[in-house]
Parts: C-alpha cells; structure tokens; sequence
C-alpha cells in the first residue's frame, strides 16, 4: 500500500481538459490522496487460445510505447507496480473473443492499473473487457497494433454506482492495421475516459464506436482525440448517448488533428445525444483541426435532441403503446452501435439494462 | 359493422404566430364495407382531417367529436385508437432508425390483438402478406421505413393494412409516387382487406385511377377545410375533367 506521489500537476478544474469533471467526486485519483491498494484487478476470464499469453511484467522492465500529458495516465506509467500485457501471437486468427474481467476490490481503495494489448502482425482478434463491481480505478491501456493486424477491442464500463474510473484507451495502429473500439458506458458515478489513437504508418484505420446511458447524478465522459500524423490513414467515430433524471452528465468532445504530413487523410467523427427527461446535461463538442488541404473527406456532426415525436407517433399509430414505442425507439437508436458487440448476451444484457433505465424515466 | 361518425370537425395547428385554423366542420360518417374517397386541392386539410383521426400531438381539436361505435376517439390516445380498429396509411411514413420491420410488424401485431402471435404461424402470415404486395422477404430485416423508396413505402403501408385488420382505415394518397404495377398490387391489397374484414376505407387521392381499382361508394370534395360537395364515382369523373375551380376561390 502506498500513497500517490504529489509532484504532478494536479488539475484544479479550470484547465480546458478538466473543465467538465467534477473533480470533488474524483476520489482523489487526481490530486494523489487515495490509498493505492496492492490488488490488480484484471485478468482473463477464460483459460486462452494457443497464441495468446496474459503476463504482469514489473515496472522496471516496461518499455515505453506512448505518452501523454493526462495527470492520470502519468501516475499509472510512475506508480503502477506491474504491468499487465495481453499478447496475441503474429498471424493467429481468433475466431471468439478474449473475455477479460475484474477481481473484485476492498471498497474505498484505489488501483492504478497498467495494460498493454500487443496484437501481432497479421493477427486477428476480437478483446472483450467486462468492467464491474465497485472501484476507484485509474487505467491506461495500450493498445499496439503492428502491420497488418485487426482488433476488435470492446469495453464495458458496467461498475456499481459508486465507482470511478479514469481511464486512457490508446492505439497504436502500424500499417494496414484496422483498429475498431466499442466502447460502453452505462454504469458508475464518474466515468471518464480517454479514446486515443495514434496511426503510425499509411494504411492504417480506426472506427470507434461508443454508447452511453448516464441517470441521475452520474457523470460520464468521453474524451476522443485522433493524431493524423501520417498519410492515408482513415478515422471514423461514432458516438450515441442517452441522458435522463437530474444532473445526469455527459460530455463527449471529439479532437481530430490532421497534421500537415497527413495527405489523403479520410475522418468523420459523429456524436449524438437523446435527452430523456429535464435537468439532464449533454455536452458535445466535435473539434477538427486541418493543417493540409490535401485530404480525402473530414467531417463531424452533433445533435442533441429529445425523442422525435414522428416516430413515437407513428409507433403508436400501429397500436403500439407509449413507453413501448419509446422502448423501441431507443433500443433503435442504440443497436446501431450494439450490434458490433460480437457477443448476444452482452447485447442482450445491455438493452434489458437500457429498458431498465428507460422505464425509470416516466412521464 | 363500425361506424366512424365525424361531426362539426374543427381543427387547428398552434404556431408562434397563433392558432391556423385548418379544419372548419367537417361530416362524414364512414360505415364498415363502404368506400369513401376525398379529393380536394393541396393544402385544403385532408392531412390533416387524416392526422387528426388518428391523434397526431401537432394538431389541436377545437370543435367537433369524432366516434367509432359511440366510443369517443378524441379522447383516446393515438395507440388507443388503433387498438380500438382505426389506421391511417400516411402519405409520408416516417423512418425509424435502428428498428427492424420485423419486430416491428410483430410489435404492432401483438399490442392490436392483446396477444403474442404464435411464432410459427406469424412468420408465414408475414411472408404471405409481403409476397401478395411484391415485395422482397429481405424487407423484413430492414429498418422500418429507412432508405425505402416512396413506392416502398407505401406497400409497407397497406402490408400492415393486411396484417392488422383494422375496422375503418384512412388511407392519405396511397396512390402517390407509385409506378403503374405498383398502383395495381397496393390496390388490390386494398380490396382483399375489404373482402377480408368487411373494411370500411376512407381514400384520400388526387387522381381517379385508383378508384378503378378500389370502387368508391361515395366521393366527397374537400376545399377550404370542409367537404363542399358530395356524389357517387360520377363525381370523381367530373373533378379530373374540370378541376376545383367552382369550389375555391369565392
Ligand atoms: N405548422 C403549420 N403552420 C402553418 N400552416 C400549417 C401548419 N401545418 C399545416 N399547415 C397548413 O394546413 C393546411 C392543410 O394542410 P394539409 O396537409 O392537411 O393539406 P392536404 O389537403 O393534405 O394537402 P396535399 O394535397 O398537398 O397533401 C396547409 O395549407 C398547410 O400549409
Ligand atoms: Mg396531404
């Protein structure tokens, strides 16, 4: 047990990458006052395929692939104890999903946790992290992909009402390489998560995919950028939130930099939100910076709105009845993204969870 | 036998600028088996006489009652009322994204006859309601009207005309946008719900071509928010040859 340094700067709120998070509900995992706990949660669910290894590499003997200026993911670089690295073999080609998952933590204590996913050249893979139970959690994954390789790298974010997780998801994405992300948020107080990708060389593709279903009191955000730092890469993200009961919060921002070397650079970024009830706040802020004229296509759309009266009404019109048609309505807005999750019952799971927040809402 | 009894209708849309009266008293009373169809130049309300039947929230009732058997249907909810045996084919079906046709149809079927139909026998009804209307099977896992064609639309249309079975059905310029073909399959679906379920039909339409088709029993002319006028199939004959000139205007 250990508590956190202090020789970082600590965010006080008015920075502009802080200036959404309610920072008292942070749990200490900024300014350094939580207890680190010894406890490393994650592991694989399941015994793994021929290829893939899982191993917890100590601090000293991990190389560094990427930074970042984000307070937390410096701390889990300084501080964390091991890392854990989920290494998927050059060429193999996974047909189901890896399950990754969580031990359960002592209430009240923190971890700092370190993951790198190494997918092989040529490799293909889909990775599933099913996050639950109560936590106070900073994380950084890595996520390397080398030539050639596919992943299909999904995150549930199901904690337990208290919990708070801070996290940077990011990509490192070689030639040829297609990057896709599924991310989800739908459970814990303050969820606040870094979608990050990086393209190394031409060819290279991510599209990340995100719902979100933030009730009363919770605060969940996601903050997308994507480093166009090569030619020919292609970024696609899209983003779906619901939002209702009071002070539900949600925030999703949308950097995409096309630097200058990046020629025939092809991105689109979408988010839109479903306002459910009053007192719920979406923000959404698409931000795209073009340093080249030399592009393929660059775009981003937001919406904010509540539910499109049209089509409730003409759900109803056919006899269906209100909190029926809005049921479908939103289980539609939400299968979009949903149904990339390779896996039913996780689907399944997520729109009863849906259906669940939704009859909540009421009039 | 129904009976839809539309008395003294008034209606109206509520704007920033005030209240747009639209619907000034409008009679009409639509029996089971009866065809009834409405021509009148755009923007004369037969939209919204059509919305306002089924309960659309943007129109406001300012006068008037509507009845089916007795029952009051302006005091029912917009499911309430199909449920009771009303359905309106829009003239311009909305998209619902993300929901597919199928459990949609299924949806709707179950809330209109109280009960889950059984699976085996609701996947051949389906079939056979979608291969009387031409249309292809794929349409199932489709999103409910998303990136169909106008023509598309509209046989999606009487496809739960078939399938629903309702009392009285309003159908807005079903005819529209369809190719010669498709106005004969729509239309004969149309009469096979007639035959079917003794279907009381309220037909809105520009054109006389469809009557052909779906024989009315009774044409009335709708201008200025009301029916001005009302005849046998000879009217509709008289309306494509001289217009609405007499009936607008002064
Ligand atoms: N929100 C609104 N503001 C102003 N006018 C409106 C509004 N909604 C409807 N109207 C008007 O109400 C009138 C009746 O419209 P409606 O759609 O019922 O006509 P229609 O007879 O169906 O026409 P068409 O033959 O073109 O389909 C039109 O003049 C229309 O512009
Ligand atoms: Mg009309």
């Amino acid at each position: 047990m250990s508590v956190l340094a202090t020789n970082y700067l600590t965010p006080t709120g008015r920075e502009e990458a802080w200036r959404f998070t309610p920072l008292s509900r942070f749990a200490g995992l900024h300014d350094g006052t939580s207890v680190i706990s010894s406890v490393e949660s994650l592991i694989a669910r399941d015994a793994l395929p021929a290829g893939v290894t899982a191993s917890r590499i100590s601090r000293e003997l991990v190389s560094s692939v990427s930074q970042s200026e984000d307070v937390i993911v410096q701390r889990v670089h300084a501080e964390a104890e091991t890392m854990f690295h989920l290494q998927i073999a050059p060429s193999i080609e996974l047909s189901e999903p890896i399950h990754l998952k969580r031990k359960q933590m002592q209430v009240g204590q923190a971890e700092l946790s370190r993951v790198r996913i190494t997918v092989g050249q040529g490799a293909r893979a889909i990775v599933i992290v099913e996050n639950d139970g109560e936590v106070i959690l900073g994380e950084d994954i890595e996520i390397i992909l080398e030539q050639n390789s596919y992943l299909k790298f999904v995150t549930l974010q199901e904690w337990s009402a208290h919990s708070v997780y801070a996290a940077r998801h990011h990509a490192i994405i070689d030639r040829d390489a297609t990057f896709e992300s599924v991310t989800v948020t739908v459970g814990g107080s303050l969820v606040r998560i870094l979608p990050t990708v990086e393209f190394k060389a031409p060819g290279s593709s991510a599209e990340l995919l995100g719902v979100y279903f933030a009730t009363a009191g919770q605060h969940f955000e996601h903050r997308i950028h994507v480093d166009h730092a090569v030619p020919k890469a292609k970024s696609r993200v899209n983003y779906k939130g619901a939002l209702s009961g009071n002070e539900a919060h949600t925030v999703w921002i949308g950097d995409v930099l096309i630097r200058a070397a990046a020629e025939g650079t092809d991105t689109y970024e979408l988010n839109r939100n479903l306002l459910l009830s009053d007192g719920a706040r979406a923000d959404s802020v698409p931000n795209l910076e073009i340093e080249t004229g030399e592009i393929v296509g660059a775009g981003h759309a937001s919406t904010t709105g509540r539910f499109d009266d049209e089509q409730l009404f003409y759900l109803m019109s056919r006899g269906v009845p209100m909190d029926e048609a809005r049921r479908l309505v939103v289980r539609g807005f939400f299968a979009e993204i949903i149904s990339h999750i390779n896996d039913e019952a996780i689907q399944e799971r997520l729109m009863v969870g849906i259906d669940g927040e939704l009859a909540k809402v009421g009039e | 036998m129904s009976t839809l009894n539309i008395r003294g209708l008034e209606v109206s849309v509520i704007t920033e600028k005030g209240h747009i009266e639209i619907l000034r008293g409008v009679d009409l009373t639509i029996s089971s088996g009866e065809t009834h169809a409405i021509m009148g130049p755009n923007g004369s309300g037969k939209s919204t006489l059509a919305y306002s039947i089924a309960g659309h929230p943007k129109y406001t009732i300012t006068g008037g009652s509507v009845t089916l058997d007795g029952a009051n249907v302006l005091e029912m909810t917009v499911d309430e009322r199909a449920r009771a045996g009303l359905f309106l084919a829009m003239q311009y079906p909305v998209e619902v994204p993300g929901v597919s046709v199928s459990n949609f149809l299924r949806t709707a079927a179950t809330a209109i006859r109280g009960e889950a139909p059984k699976l085996r026998t609701w996947v051949g009804e389906v079939k056979e309601a979608m291969t009387a209307l031409n249309m292809d099977p794929a349409f199932s896992e489709r999103n409910v009207n998303e990136g169909f064609s106008g023509g598309e639309k509209k046989r999606h249309e009487i496809m739960q005309l078939e399938l629903l079975k309702p009392k009285i059905a309003i159908l807005d310029e079903t005819d529209s946008g369809l190719d010669v073909d498709a106005l004969r399959i729509v239309s004969e679906g149309v009469v096979r719900a007639k035959e079917a379920n003794n279907l009381g039909v309220l037909l809105i339409t520009h054109y006389t071509r469809i009557l052909r088709y779906i024989k009315p029993d009774f044409v009335h002319v709708f201008a200025n928010g009301r029916i001005v006028e009302e005849g046998g199939p000879e009217l509709a004959d008289k309306l494509e040859e001289k217009g609405y000139a007499e009936y607008v205007g002064a």
